[in-house]
């Protein structure tokens, strides 16, 4: 077994050991990077805010932020938590589980919609919202 | 960081790991895994609850105050702060490592230091932020008579409008959906719980490298897990503040 780099031996599991960074360059663009991913997700949440925007256009802006917000997640695991400098099955032990994610959020999100239909569809109007006859209340249906 | 691996290494040929971390690191990276899940189960039960409601609150409405600004409008403002100051404390988490893979001591103690006093900023931006919620009160319609009620796992006024109805000047609402405030105060209050382990994590780091235990070891990889732990941190508030604040 060849050893690399001795001088430094944290554990014996290492075989070979990462070399300090000579600068703080690559962090301090990082934070940039992050910086401006986080402005422009604001923009885009003040904006539908703003300019009252509904339907798909507001499911564009929120899918927008959704990758925006991927994007933060890559920078800071691979870059600050270094998973970009480690070995490969160290990537794939942390990163394959997520896969489970997909299933998890799709089959979860679809569950809540069929349950507002059925609900939509069987309930009856609850009490509360009959016993405000003389106001005319705000019509529900959307989320803004 | 460069490694020096030669192509084709044969990783899983026995006699070494083959994660080329040590067994404490690999463990802590493991934990952060099993911790993504759960974060990520509280945050789809929210999005699975909030899908199956046809009325739920606008955070850009619900979040749209600042600390001394009274009643002005001022949407998402205050959490971009934290975002701000939580993206920062991470920062300078990801400086105090590279100090320690440098073996430097006076700065892995003054990066740690910024850090705690990110850490700390942060949970008081929440406590604030909580405290708005709960103590603000609003009138809402509830059995045909108005009620002054804040935000609480219990109740809030986050609901529709009822429009031309006004009760000292506020606009009255319709209660808001019981689980708004259940999902925000528990999953926030789960996150800031980390917030907290983090923060304590960091002190503990502070005074071990103050003591000269790291500097007797010969490495800092400690400290590195610690801030393994910390960006996890960062990292699932980058996610509650999508889920919460701007979708």
């Amino acid at each position: 077994m060849e050893h690399a780099n001795q001088q430094m031996a944290i554990a014996p599991e290492i075989t070979f050991q990462h070399e300090p960074a000579p600068n703080t360059k690559r962090i301090w663009k990082t934070f940039w990077i992050l910086l401006f991913l986080t402005i422009a997700e604001l923009a885009l949440g003040l904006s539908h805010y703003a300019f009252h925007v509904e339907g798909w256009l507001l499911m564009f802006l929120k899918g927008g932020m959704i990758i925006l917000s991927i994007c933060k997640a890559v920078y800071i695991v691979s870059i600050f938590m270094h998973l970009g400098d480690e070995v490969r099955n160290l990537k794939l032990t942390i990163l394959v589980p997520l896969l489970l994610f997909i299933w998890f959020i799709l089959a979860f999100l679809w569950d809540g919609v069929a349950y507002k239909n059925l609900r939509n569809k069987f309930n009856v109007p609850a009490p509360t919202e009959q016993a405000a006859p003389l106001h005319d209340v705000q019509k529900p249906g959307t989320l803004d | 960081m460069s490694t020096h691996i030669p192509a084709g290494y044969k990783w899983w040929t026995g006699g070494k790991s083959p994660y080329n971390v040590s067994y404490g690191k690999l463990m802590m990276w493991i934990f952060l895994l099993s911790d993504t899940f759960t974060f990520g189960a509280l945050l789809i039960a929210y999005g699975t609850i909030r899908v199956s409601h046809d009325y739920w609150p606008d955070p850009n409405h619900v979040f749209n105050t600042f600390p001394l600004m009274g009643d002005a409008n001022l949407p998402l403002a205050f959490v971009s702060l934290m975002t701000f100051i939580l993206i920062m404390s991470s920062v300078t988490m990801v400086l105090a490592v590279h100090e320690g893979h440098k073996r430097n001591k006076k700065g892995v103690e003054k990066w740690l230091l910024w850090t705690i006093l990110g850490g700390f900023l942060f949970l008081g931006c929440q406590a604030w932020e909580w405290t708005h919620l709960i103590t603000h009160t609003h009138p809402v319609l509830i059995d045909g008579k108005i009620q002054e009620i804040g935000a609480t796992i219990k109740e809030n006024h986050f609901g529709p409008i009822v429009s031309g109805l006004f009760h000292n000047g506020h606009q009255v609402t319709l209660p808001g959906p019981v689980a708004f405030g259940n999902s925000f105060f528990g999953i926030t209050g789960f996150h800031g719980f980390h917030v907290s382990i983090g923060v304590f994590l960091n002190i503990l780091m502070y005074f071990w490298t103050l003591n000269g235990r790291f500097t007797r070891l010969g490495h800092y990889e400690m400290v590195e897990k610690v801030g393994l732990y910390w960006h996890f941190v960062d990292l699932v508030w980058v996610f509650v503040f999508l889920c919460f604040y701007l979708i």
